[in-house]
């Protein structure tokens, strides 16, 4: 079961590469790698507890204003995250600027709050999150290994440019990021369609 | 970054149009972006619904955050304060357009509530926090962005139609040619950036 719910939402139902939630984050810090960690950290931790803590009171919660209640217990979440980077990791903090508090918004957590959460029991709603969030980490830092390499040379600041190669500014700037996510896509739907003709769509 | 009480709030509309346009430079509501692009009918109102909704927020936050929030010492509760404000007032904007100006209501109507989360909105609350703006550069900074915002989402719902009859690769459909439309128009938007000097 934990098994399933793994590759579920880190391949078949990949948040961002096959759901398309998620992106203003994603796009925006993955031009180092650094902070893509720090964010998809963030992210893990927001959905995570957040869909633990809805799903505890998913029986108390009145379904007419679920989203604003589920909204004020994502942004409880996000602000004590918000805090703790502040304090220990200031300079992140400062690079990451709004898009932290834009985790709130991050269609991720409010779309695991209402597929999953809402109608399942507490423990798996938080290893739900958990992988949901792991799905988005994977992505972000794929794009942002591409996008640091190839526009500053580097890896989590580690020189990696051993040839002394033109670094490429574009990769750095934002259209970049549009360009990398449409082409993994691209390679991820390929895949799949692969997949899906190799095993006559067993695996629906 | 940082303070900006010295730039002209017309600099700081033109470029929140232009250098530093919210979806192709800061990637603010992507989600609705890619999702409801696909006709120009229904992008350009979702558009002037976001437009409408960011220049109230926007003003109704930055008054909220400086009257309210500062004195108290409130200020790691905004994203609180925020996300509750938009909701009211996308509720409130809903209710007086539909009792003033139904036309308007029928034909936004079903956009407003999707608005709440579109993270564009919330963004440029977070935006004018960090970079200080006074009472009218939010203003302008928030009319501006909305602008941007509905000129990005019409021009790539405009080329999509246009590019509905092409035969594309399977799995080039959809999302994955969008983010690469997206990507090139980021691209032309590049060529602003010498224009204006702000952020």
């Amino acid at each position: 079961m934990i098994r399933s719910l793994l590759v579920r939402n880190i391949w078949d139902e990949n948040q961002v590469l096959r759901q398309i939630l998620g992106i203003c984050s994603l796009l925006a810090v993955t031009n180092l790698v650094r902070n893509s960690l720090v964010m998809g950290l963030g992210l893990i931790f927001a959905v995570g507890l957040s869909s633990l803590t809805i799903s505890y009171l998913r029986n108390y919660i009145p379904h007419r204003i679920r989203m604003i209640v589920q909204t004020l217990i994502i942004a409880a979440w996000v602000i004590l995250f918000d805090l703790i980077i502040k304090a220990h990791l200031p300079e992140i903090s400062r690079a990451l600027g709004p898009y932290v508090g834009l985790i709130i918004t991050n269609c991720i957590i409010m779309g695991r709050a209402e597929a999953f959460a809402q109608k399942n029991p507490p423990l798996a709603s938080l290893l739900d999150g958990i992988f949901a969030g792991l799905g988005y980490m994977l992505v972000l830092v794929i794009i942002a290994v591409i996008r640091e390499t190839m526009g500053f040379g580097t890896i989590l600041g580690f020189n990696v440019n051993f040839l002394g190669l033109e670094t490429w500014t574009i990769m750095v700037m934002p259209p970049a990021a549009f360009f990398l996510i449409g082409v993994l896509i691209w390679i991820v739907n390929i895949i799949m369609a692969r997949q899906a003709a190799a095993g006559g769509g067993e695996r629906g | 970054m940082g303070n900006a009480p010295q730039i002209n709030p017309l600099v700081i509309f033109l470029a929140s149009l232009f250098t530093s346009n919210m979806v192709l430079v800061n990637f603010l509501g992507m989600c609705s972006f890619i999702s409801v692009s696909s006709e120009y009918d229904t992008a350009s109102g979702l558009g002037k619904a976001v437009a409408l909704v960011m220049v109230f927020t926007t003003t109704i936050n930055w008054l909220i955050y400086h009257l309210l929030v500062v004195p108290f010492g409130l200020e790691y509760l905004r994203y609180l304060v925020f996300i509750v404000v938009i909701a009211a007032t996308v509720q409130i904007i809903e209710m007086a357009m539909d009792r003033y100006l139904p036309d308007l209501h029928v034909r936004l109507g079903i956009f407003l509530p999707l608005i709440t989360v579109n993270c564009a909105i919330l963004g440029i609350s977070l935006f004018m926090v960090i970079r200080s703006y006074s009472f009218w550069q939010t203003v302008l900074f928030g009319f501006g962005s909305g602008l941007g915002w509905w000129m990005a989402i019409a021009a790539l719902a405009a080329i999509r139609e246009k590019m509905a009859a092409n035969r594309l690769p399977p799995g080039l459909q959809g999302p994955a040619i969008t983010f690469i439309i997206t990507g090139l128009m980021a691209l032309a938007f590049v060529g602003f950036s010498g224009i204006f000097a702000v952020m």
